[in-house]
């Protein structure tokens, strides 16, 4: 079951805080980002990410419910026609929140929220490589293993845990990097 | 109404404040441009966070 959430309402009243999100998600839906106090914009990051759930399924029914949030019909055709489609890979994850700072006035922290506009295969990329390299060195030091067997029994004991920690090495190092 | 009893020495009043401090802000320096900015926050100089255009660069 969802935990309430603690602490006061923004705006000062339930409903006012509901009618801040709602505009906020109408914003972001309608610009892509919005800049934002670093309170809002983490309340606000849940609930657009269930509306963008909802517009992925994309029948009517998810989008009468959207439109209970955000009332206005373009906004949610923008959001059903052209952003659900951006985000049918992605598991989730489909808006960023990045701190910028203290506003001038009331030195409020700041934050831009945004949708995720990068394809998903960059991350995927990056991971790939780790996990190609760690096999990679392996035969190579199987190799090496058989020809010493025949020397001396205890040599490729040795090489190997030397062979085994290399790669391992270089995995991690290939990590930092990414 | 409570009221303080005895007037409070300079010694005392001046102990208590040496205690207002301000805390440093800490920086680290930018990847982007090397200038120093806040950790976990977008770079006020040239408006990046993790080599990603965020904000329009300030001043």
């Amino acid at each position: 079951m969802p935990r309430p959430t603690k602490g006061a309402r923004l705006g000062g009243s339930p409903a006012h805080e509901k009618l801040i999100l709602a505009n906020l998600a109408t914003q972001l839906f309608q610009h892509g980002r919005i800049k934002t106090t670093e309170a809002k914009a983490k309340r606000l990051r849940p609930l657009a990410e269930k509306l963008i759930t909802k517009a992925k399924k994309g029948d009517m029914h998810n989008r009468r419910q959207v439109l209970t949030v955000v009332r206005d019909k373009s906004v949610v055709h923008h959001l059903f026609t052209e952003i659900a489609p951006t985000f049918a890979e992605r598991p989730g994850g489909y808006t960023r929140i990045t701190k910028v700072g203290v506003r001038k006035g009331d030195a409020a922290p700041m934050a831009v929220i945004e949708l995720v506009s990068e394809p998903l295969n960059q991350v995927r990329v990056a991971k790939t490589p780790v996990a190609e390299a760690a096999p990679a060195p392996a035969p190579a030091a199987a190799e090496a293993v058989e020809e010493t067997t025949e020397e001396v029994t205890e040599a490729p004991a040795e090489e190997t845990a030397e062979a085994t920690e290399a790669p391992a090495e270089e995995t991690e190092d290939k990590k930092d990097n990414a | 109404m409570a009221v303080p009893k005895r007037k409070m020495s300079r010694s005392n009043t001046r102990s208590r404040r040496s205690q207002w401090k301000a805390a440093a802000v800490s920086l680290v320096s930018c990847p982007q441009c090397r200038s120093p900015k806040r950790p976990h926050m977008a770079c006020p100089t040239c408006g990046t966070y993790n080599r990603r255009q965020v904000i329009e660069p300030s001043a």
